[in-house]
């Protein structure tokens, strides 16, 4: 118990001192979890509406892959995209590896599946009348459409919502394509798995008050959000 | 959820005023650009940026934190650490994927050196390997001859030993000892955990059993995080020498090996190794300095 009390008082005490290195680990982890989820929306949910809307032959074999696809560990994706971007592979040349971009190049990969599922999901479970009525009304196909995500955008929050969770308590692609540098591509969740190395439980659990923290106001941001919408 | 049906035929009109809803709509499509514009930024930031793959050892021991800021401050420029295994900080080397590497292994440094991933290999500093356990020493390694007859008695007691298990350096040396010792370890008893050196002193410490710590890590985590007791110490077998290396830039065009050299340079000039035999924890020299060449 006094461990926990511990840690308790030491997050208090990083927030108070406004350490560099917590600040920038925050930053970090912002700044990476947010573009990948922007680009994973970007490219998710129109991808997920799309199969959702659509009839084609082989709709249901491709809905068990992205399902299977939200099982793959981040350790696999961590090493087909080091693969990618090292030294020696495709985009070597590019030196992305160890950076935040190549962490964001992961990581959006991370979130890609739980954003094209949930977002297919949403269409799926919206009233099927919606695209003919707005057809019917005059619209044009993508006006339709436009309508359609305006009637499952609670469902496509929910997707974002998931897939930045995913990403932002993400470690292991995190680790290897970021390589935890400090004040550079060290995250919120790489410093913990380091002080847990360096045996810093009780700092390291500080960390983890402080992630849960940063994830409860975003939350708390969107749902404020969602409610003022429905309003 | 259902929904007024007078809904579809409004929105689909753009007559609709343009609310708050627009302007974030607009902010949310500048983002991209804005992360770009970032990105491109740290790219661009990339040139004075040094990387060095370094044991875990180095960094948990806390030398670095003494180390870099000199070196940053005179070089102009901000070292990325990159803290794996010995064994994945050379192969980080070997796809010259960094500019310059710290490691402790002697025969894996000489192999990469030969293969002409390396170039400029030189000593730093050393320290020793230790075998901690229990206080109570329940193999009794305490009064063994050498590190070998210490690792045979473990394995006769059959008391658990936690072997990082992950091609570090301190890993290359403990799987050097068993074979001195003619040894094969097996069993429920031997633990190859594949962590860093600190979670392998966690476990150990855990289990009530026996590892073998660079005596860096081990002073560190004496202060509070580990009750085990070094049971087994100053052999010359016990030595552990960190070595650092430029990546060979004839091989891989693209590394920093202006930045590197002033890094070697550093450590090895009169400014590193005074820091270096001036470090210490908890009052104790934890690293010490070549003798004069």
């Amino acid at each position: 118990m006094g461990f926990i009390t511990e840690s308790l008082w030491k997050a208090v005490l990083l927030i108070v001192s406004g350490s560099p290195d917590v600040l920038s680990a925050v930053w970090t982890s912002l700044f990476i979890s947010a573009n990948s989820i922007l680009l994973a929306s970007l490219l998710g949910i129109p991808v997920g509406m799309g199969i959702g809307v659509g009839e084609f032959p082989l709709k249901r074999v491709l809905l068990t892959v992205l399902n299977s696809l939200m099982a793959m560990p981040t350790v696999v994706i961590g090493l087909l995209v080091y693969s990618v971007i090292s030294r020696r592979g495709v985009l070597g040349a590019w030196n992305l590896l160890f950076t935040p971009i190549g962490m964001i190049l992961g990581l959006t990969l991370l979130a890609l599946p739980i954003v094209t599922n949930y977002s297919l999901s949403a269409v799926k479970g919206a009233d099927p009348r919606i695209v003919p009525t707005a057809l019917t009304l005059g619209a044009t196909r993508f006006q339709s459409l436009l309508q359609l995500t305006r009637e499952v955008r609670f469902g496509i929050l929910a997707a974002i919502i998931a897939g930045f969770g995913r990403v932002i308590s993400e470690v292991g692609a995190a680790m290897m394509l970021g390589g935890n540098i400090r004040g550079y591509t060290r995250t919120m969740t790489t410093a913990i798995a380091l002080e847990t190395e360096k045996g810093e439980f009780a700092y390291g659990l500080a960390l983890g008050i402080i992630l849960m923290g940063v994830a409860l106001a975003i939350n708390a941001l969107l749902t404020f959000v969602q409610e003022k919408r429905r309003s | 959820m259902p929904k007024p049906p007078s809904a579809p035929a409004k929105a689909i009109g753009t007559s609709e005023p343009r609310d708050w809803r627009y302007y974030a709509v607009v902010v949310m499509s500048a983002t991209p650009l804005f992360s770009l514009i970032v990105c491109a930024g740290m790219l661009s930031a990339a040139d004075a940026r040094l990387k060095l793959s370094t044991t875990t050892s180095t960094q948990d021991a806390g030398i670095l934190d003494v180390l870099l800021p000199p070196f940053e401050k005179k070089c102009q420029c901000q070292v990325n650490v990159i803290a794996v295994g010995t064994g994945k900080a050379l192969k980080l080397g070997e796809s010259g994927d960094v500019d310059v590497v710290l490691v402790h292994a002697r025969p894996m440094e000489d192999q990469f050196v030969a293969a002409g991933f390396g170039v400029n290999r030189r000593d730093v500093m050393y320290n020793d390997f230790v075998i901690i356990g229990p206080r109570d020493d329940p193999a009794h390694i305490g009064d063994a001859k050498t590190a070998a007859d210490a690792l045979k008695r473990i394995e006769a007691a059959k008391i658990p030993f936690i072997s990082r298990g992950d091609e570090s350096g301190t890993h290359q040396k403990e799987m050097e000892l068993w074979r001195t010792a003619g040894l094969n370890p097996q069993g429920r008893w031997y633990r190859s955990v594949g962590q860093g050196m600190g979670e392998t002193i966690i476990m150990a410490t855990e289990v009530r059993g026996y590892t073998i710590s660079d005596r860096g890590t081990y002073t560190k985590f004496k202060q509070g995080k580990t009750d085990l007791r070094i049971l087994f110490e100053h052999q010359s077998g016990l030595l552990n020498p960190y070595g650092v290396i430029a990546v060979n830039p004839k091989k891989f065009p693209w590394v920093r090996y202006d930045l590197a050299m002033q890094f070697i340079d550093f450590l090895t000039g009169a400014q590193g190794q005074a820091l270096i035999a001036g470090y210490r924890v908890g009052g104790e020299p934890v690293f010490f300095v070549p003798g004069r060449k």
